[in-house]
């Protein structure tokens, strides 16, 4: 039995039929974690009690019991969210001995469905980043090549799926965090619409685009994975009450009818030839399963980058405002233990605790709100988001969904482009609006590059319609190049 | 950026920078700001700002004490506490 080739479906049936446990499975994952992660370093701490909730899992199962969906089956899960009892550092040296006293509610959900946290895994600092170079823990190696990136913020998250440390792990995209990490290391990451799944208990960079999603080796798991997290939350007022649809049971690759936007903005300038060869040979492997190809246009698009990183950065700079010193998290050391006033106390903490890049965009979202500025950058840029989330909402009543690139190149050297923070942003330019937007958005591995590196499909949707993301994604899976091969 | 602004928006931001920061910061934010600029170019007199991209309706719960958090596992993050108490050094 081939575990790293099996579906979430196919576990299940295993374990059901008592030829695998979920001890064995745990086992499986741990050994390839201590042989792999050295030089990948996806996986920042173990959970050291798996083996014995799996033990405890197994035995549940024996007693006829069956919890749902994940029963047994171990996750990877981003250090943004809240695992009660383990650290959760959110890729920060200012909560690097922080231990959450309670479960994010995807979490909660997760283990409601009997699904077991194998490991925390290494990100950007606070999300913040398209590389994974920003962690304080060090940066995430590719593993399809170890002298690339394997993208960010979800790095860790995406590394440890392609490397086979756990059957699929959580990320989060607020810019296109888990999107860009999946295309990068050839798996599949979805982020739902903007209310999907509840963000109680993920650690906060930009409000109004966080989201969480799964990242898997198939699309059948993503959306398995999607129906567990999703539903509405008291503890969020922006989490969606709408009904959450059993995704993985209505799956089609029948493009019959479908109408595939083109969107015309997204065919940017310098995209690289390998990429620009793979979204042609999606689109025809569309048209091929009976889908109609239609061009598209939002053409704000383009100005999306200048808008996020506003909206973003501002958003950022009130939420880790909280990272006082007081409660939680790093405290700076002072002569005497006497800082010389409560503004010293502050600075030096925080100045201390933070990152290059977390002051950088902290400092940028503090000028956009500050008094004299907030109506020349924050309000011009929530006034430009409406002008763009209207135009696709108008681009939508031509199509039933967008397929293009995530970034114009597939994943760079490590170090490549750490010198220009600007250049690092404008890395985004295909995934940003999607969050902008609201809309749902997924990647999914269909190409290879000529150095052999997995460059995936961005399939984005109208607001809470997963399914039909889903159904182009699986179209796509189903003659993808990637499918089959495994970095390691 | 003049470095005395961005020392102005450390202070607001509580952030400690030292010098080789200020002066990475002042060039790279001043790049930053002047691309964010091009926005000023769209029109958008008198479109609403758009600030929560769904449509969300209200949660309601009664007014009902939930606890939720152990306080033993709160504390125990603390830098330093006194008790149940959080401990700060003395800044008056």
């Amino acid at each position: 039995m081939d575990l790293l080739k099996l579906k979430i479906s196919e576990l299940q049936k295993n374990l059901v039929e008592k030829k695998l446990s979920s001890k064995e499975l745990s086992e499986f994952y741990l050994k390839r974690i201590a042989e792999h992660n050295p030089k990948l370093n996806a996986v920042l701490v173990n959970n050291e009690n798996l083996l014995q909730e799996a033990e405890a899992s197994d035995r549940l199962r024996a007693e006829g019991k069956n919890l749902g969906a994940l029963h047994g089956i171990p996750l990877g899960i981003k250090d943004m969210f809240c695992t009660k009892g383990l650290r959760t550092t959110a890729g920060s040296k200012i909560l690097e001995n922080f231990v959450a006293p309670y479960d994010a509610t995807v979490i909660r959900n997760l283990k409601q469905a009997g699904g077991l946290v194998i490991s925390k895994l290494n990100q950007d600092e606070f999300a913040m980043g398209s590389s994974n170079e920003n962690s304080f823990f060090g940066a995430v190696k590719n593993p399809w090549n170890t002298e690339y990136v394997p993208g960010g913020s979800s790095g860790g998250s995406a590394a440890a799926v392609a490397a086979g440390f756990s059957t699929a792990s959580l990320g989060t995209d607020t810019g296109g965090s888990i999107r860009q990490p999946a295309s990068f290391c050839g798996v599949v990451g979805i982020k739902p619409t903007y209310g999907r799944i509840s963000r109680y208990g993920i650690i906060a960079f930009a409000s109004s685009l966080d989201q969480a999603g799964p990242i898997t080796n198939y699309v059948e798991d993503a959306a398995l994975m999607l129906e567990v997290m999703s539903g509405r939350d008291p503890h969020d007022a922006t989490s969606s009450n709408l009904a959450v649809p059993t995704w993985s049971k209505n799956l089609s690759a029948d493009m019959k009818g479908k109408r595939i936007g083109v969107l015309k903005e997204y065919m940017i300038d310098g995209m690289d030839a390998d990429t620009s060869k793979t979204v042609q040979k999606a689109l025809d492997a569309l048209k091929k399963a009976g889908a109609e190809i239609v061009e598209v246009s939002v053409p704000l698009a383009p100005e999306s980058i200048p808008v996020y990183y506003l909206i973003a950065t501002s958003e950022a700079s009130s939420n880790l405002a909280r990272y006082d010193g007081v409660k939680y998290g790093y405290r700076a050391k002072f002569k005497n233990n006497t800082p010389a006033n409560l503004d010293e106390f502050y600075s030096k903490t925080r100045g201390e605790g933070f990152g290059p890049e977390v002051k950088r965009r902290i400092l940028i979202g503090t000028f956009c709100l500050s008094s004299g500025y907030y109506d020349a950058y924050y309000s011009k840029a929530c006034q430009v988001r409406r002008l763009l989330t209207n135009q696709f909402t108008e681009a939508f009543k031509n199509c039933d969904a967008i397929v293009s690139a995530n970034t114009a190149t597939p994943a760079f050297k490590l170090g490549a482009r750490v010198a220009d923070p600007l250049a690092m942003y404008l890395n985004d330019i295909l995934t940003v609006s999607t969050n902008l937007a609201g809309l749902p958005g997924m990647s999914v591995p269909f190409g290879m590059s000529g150095n052999g590196l997995p460059i995936g499909i961005q399939i984005t949707g109208k607001h809470f319609d997963e399914q039909n993301i889903l159904n182009v994604g699986l179209a796509l899976e189903n003659v993808s190049e990637v499918r089959g091969r495994r970095p390691l | 950026m003049e470095i005395e602004k961005l020392k102005a928006l450390c202070h607001l931001a509580r952030l400690e920078t030292s010098d080789e920061e200020l002066k990475n910061l002042s060039q790279q934010l001043g790049q930053i700001l002047k691309y964010f600029d091009q926005l000023q170019k769209i029109p958008t007199d008198g479109v609403e700002p758009l600030v929560t991209p769904v449509q969300i309706e209200a949660i309601y719960r009664n007014d009902e004490v939930e606890v939720e958090l152990d306080l033993a596992d709160v504390m125990k993050n603390a830098p330093e506490k006194v008790g149940n108490l959080f401990k700060v050094p003395p800044v008056v």
